[in-house]
């Protein structure tokens, strides 16, 4: 395992490509929230990291698969907010935030269950960082500062908003900072550099890497854009890299892990939700991730 | 609900409807809100048009197409019967006698015309009528590039003749079974089949919505009906210029391409939405399909379904530069009922002989009621718009009858 303080990868101030001192590109070095110091230090001990990803109101005992998910060595959970026209999303999620609406989930009831959650454990978290995703229409709605200040009341750290592109994020950016949200970025395969190198400036908590260009769901192989993808991230930012979109097998995770930080597994999570997996069923399903993530990380480099 | 606007006195027109909006911006509508694998496609579109349209030599081919494949210039009808009935004089602009029966291939000959110049060999389109559908069919057939369009499965039902005539026309019909089986729908997943096929395919959006360039792109190649319009007015009416200007809105492309011919003139302009699709009228702030305009949507934010019997108005929103119209009060929005319609496409059948497409029956319906209550003053002169013909509409109206 590489010493993370000696690693160019994982310190800024060694590697001439991402100190900004060097490169202009790079952007301003700010102090990371807590959700990227979480995501930093885990990484810092060499691991790959896991985000599950679940639809907020899938089921009515729905905040037992964050437990489940944490119990499983998830580093970060990913909590999408069901909307009615999710244009990202393949048929897997949209399924899913379908059956969500039709049981009446809504960011109020989904953000008030994590605030329960929250009580009955008596825990202030689960000691893992949760992030939100959403379509833009839903923060809308509410207005950018009301809906970051729930975010935060219910204790969610992240949020992850796949129809805002950074050019029209400065709306949100500096709302979310001030509500102690930090504003994840995804970048894509058709990301052109400079574009690249402000969304890994600007992102927030991590950078969040479409590993292929087309919605979410399973696939059989991790997308050579992937790697490509990672690559060029990786060269203009030192943030953690998660690489989502169909990634749902250990074998594709250990694959991402050899370009990126860790993976985010979303559809397959779902897939199997909605063919009534309990949450001890995904803890069994995300344990040979997390083991794959694993032994990723015991090879040498 | 925010507060509509009565009406005012036109605001002075500089630029208004004119040049591209900075940013995509319309006032605090329109934008780019496209997720980040779309962000790039959509720059390339908007370079390329950009380039198309400054260029003579585009502007010459899309013009030549319009004329000898579209049909273009359509005539301006004055609807004399009906005009001595109602006590207005009603001009229509007969987009319902283009080639494929509607306004729609105005737009898709120029967006065409621009992904064979973008080195493209595919559209993608959503429909929800099936007019935009079957013009991108035509325009591919014409053009020689692939077509694949969306369509819901609720709207394949009701449009049967025009899915006939897209495959027929060669193009792959794609049933949508997700939400309300709509446009909306459709729309949503057009988006997301885009997503993974920028590299050979040009996504024909048929109205003023999307991500930036498209709201104004579209407006431009649908500019052609107010320019000519604007031009018979001149020749035809003794003012040279209409007092009301209408149109029936969907996402609102006829609309956008007519007031856009009279933006800078102190005529009316009406927009008018079907009674359970009115996003202008009744939609609130929000993001959908790429742009930042008026949607309908629950209390919760998720966007509600649309109704009308016309299916090119079942969209619950409207493209953002209309939200901006409404804002300044340049324009007005107006609803009428299914049944306003229907009574209104009869009429016109037997007054003018004309069987109108039922979306543009909403239009009509309004100038009847408006003549009928003096919204309309006596005597003052309004062009509408007549988008399409009725044909596809035929066995929702002989339900009805």
């Amino acid at each position: 395992m590489t010493n993370p303080r000696t690693n160019p990868r994982t310190n800024p101030r060694t590697n001439p490509k991402t100190d900004p001192r060097t490169n202009p590109e790079a952007g301003p070095a700010l102090a990371a929230g807590a959700v990227e110091r979480h995501l930093r230090a885990r990484r810092g001990t060499g691991r790959g990291l896991l985000m599950p990803y679940v639809t907020g109101g899938i089921t009515s005992g729905w905040t037992d698969y964050l437990r489940a998910f944490a119990a499983a060595g998830a580093d970060a959970i990913e909590i999408g907010l069901p909307f009615s026209d999710p244009t990202l999303d393949g048929v897997t999620i949209q399924r899913a935030s379908d059956t969500a609406l039709a049981r009446g989930a809504s960011t109020r009831r989904i953000l008030a269950d994590l605030s329960d959650m929250s009580n009955q454990s008596g825990l202030p978290d689960l000691g893992v960082p949760l992030v939100v995703s959403t379509y833009y229409n839903l923060v809308l709605h509410d207005g950018p500062e009301t809906f970051c200040a729930a975010l935060r009341r219910a204790g969610v750290g992240g949020l992850i908003v796949p129809d805002l592109p950074v050019h029209e994020a400065d709306e949100l950016t500096g709302v979310a900072a001030g509500a102690g949200i930090e504003l994840v970025l995804l970048a894509s395969p058709a990301t052109p550099r400079p574009r690249l190198a402000e969304i890994s400036a600007r992102s927030r908590g991590f950078v969040y890497a479409v590993s292929l260009m087309g919605t979410t769901g399973e696939r059989a192989a991790l997308a050579e854009s992937a790697a490509e993808l990672s690559g060029r991230i990786r060269r203009v930012t030192d943030r953690p890299v998660l690489l989502g979109f169909g990634i749902s097998t250990p074998d594709q995770a250990r694959e991402a892990r050899r370009h990126a930080d860790g993976v985010v597994i979303g559809a397959a999570v779902m897939r199997r939700v909605l063919d009534g997996a309990g949450p001890d069923d995904l803890r069994a399903f995300l344990a040979p991730l997390r083991q794959a993530l694993d032994q990723e990380c015991d090879r040498p480099r | 609900m925010r507060d509509v606007p009565l009406w005012r006195e036109p605001v002075p027109p500089d630029g208004l409807m004119g040049e591209p909006p900075a940013r995509g911006r319309f006032g605090e509508y329109g934008g780019r809100y496209a997720p980040e694998s779309l962000v790039e496609a959509c720059r390339e579109v908007d370079e390329a048009f950009r380039e198309a349209w400054a260029d003579p030599g585009f502007r010459g081919a899309l013009a030549r197409l319009l004329a000898v494949h579209a049909g273009r210039p359509t005539p301006l009808t004055p609807a004399l019967r009906l005009s001595e009935a109602l006590g207005v004089r009603l001009y229509l602009k007969r987009e319902d006698l283009t080639h494929t029966g509607s306004h729609k291939i105005n737009n898709v000959l120029g967006q065409a015309l621009l992904a064979t110049r973008m080195g493209r060999r595919r559209l993608i389109a959503e429909t929800g009528a099936g007019q935009h559908g079957v013009a991108t069919a035509t325009a591919a057939a014409l053009l020689g590039l692939e077509a694949t369009v969306f369509m819901g499965e609720r709207d394949i039902e009701r449009q049967a003749l025009n899915v006939f005539r897209m495959r027929m026309l060669g193009a792959e019909v794609v049933p949508v079974t997700t939400g309300s089986r709509t446009l909306k729908d459709a729309t949503s997943e057009a988006m997301r089949h885009w997503v993974g096929a920028t590299g050979d395919s040009h996504y024909c959006i048929g109205s003023v919505v999307g991500p930036d360039p498209y709201p104004w792109m579209v407006r431009e190649l649908q500019r052609v009906i107010g320019d000519e319009a604007r031009a018979q007015c001149a020749a035809e009416l003794r003012t040279g210029l209409p007092d009301h200007v209408v149109a029936c809105v969907g996402g609102g492309s006829n609309a956008a391409g007519t007031f856009a011919g009279f933006a800078d003139t102190p005529a009316r302009l009406v927009g008018v939405e079907a009674e359970g699709g009115a996003g202008a009228a009744r939609g609130r702030l929000g993001v959908l399909h790429g742009c930042r305009s008026l949607f309908l949507q629950d209390g919760d934010g998720q966007i509600t379904q649309a109704h009308s019997i016309a299916a090119g108005l079942d969209y619950p929103g409207v493209g953002p530069e209309h939200a901006h119209l409404r804002d300044l009060g340049r324009a007005r929005y107006v609803t009428v009922t299914d049944d306003e319609a229907v009574r209104a496409a009869v009429r016109l059948a037997r007054t003018e002989g004309i069987v109108p497409a039922l979306e543009s029956a909403h239009a009509l319906a309004w100038v009847i009621r408006a003549a009928g209550d003096g919204d309309l003053p006596a005597g003052s002169t309004v062009l509408m718009t007549l988008s399409g013909r009725g044909d596809k509409d035929v066995s929702t109206l002989k339900e009805l009858l």
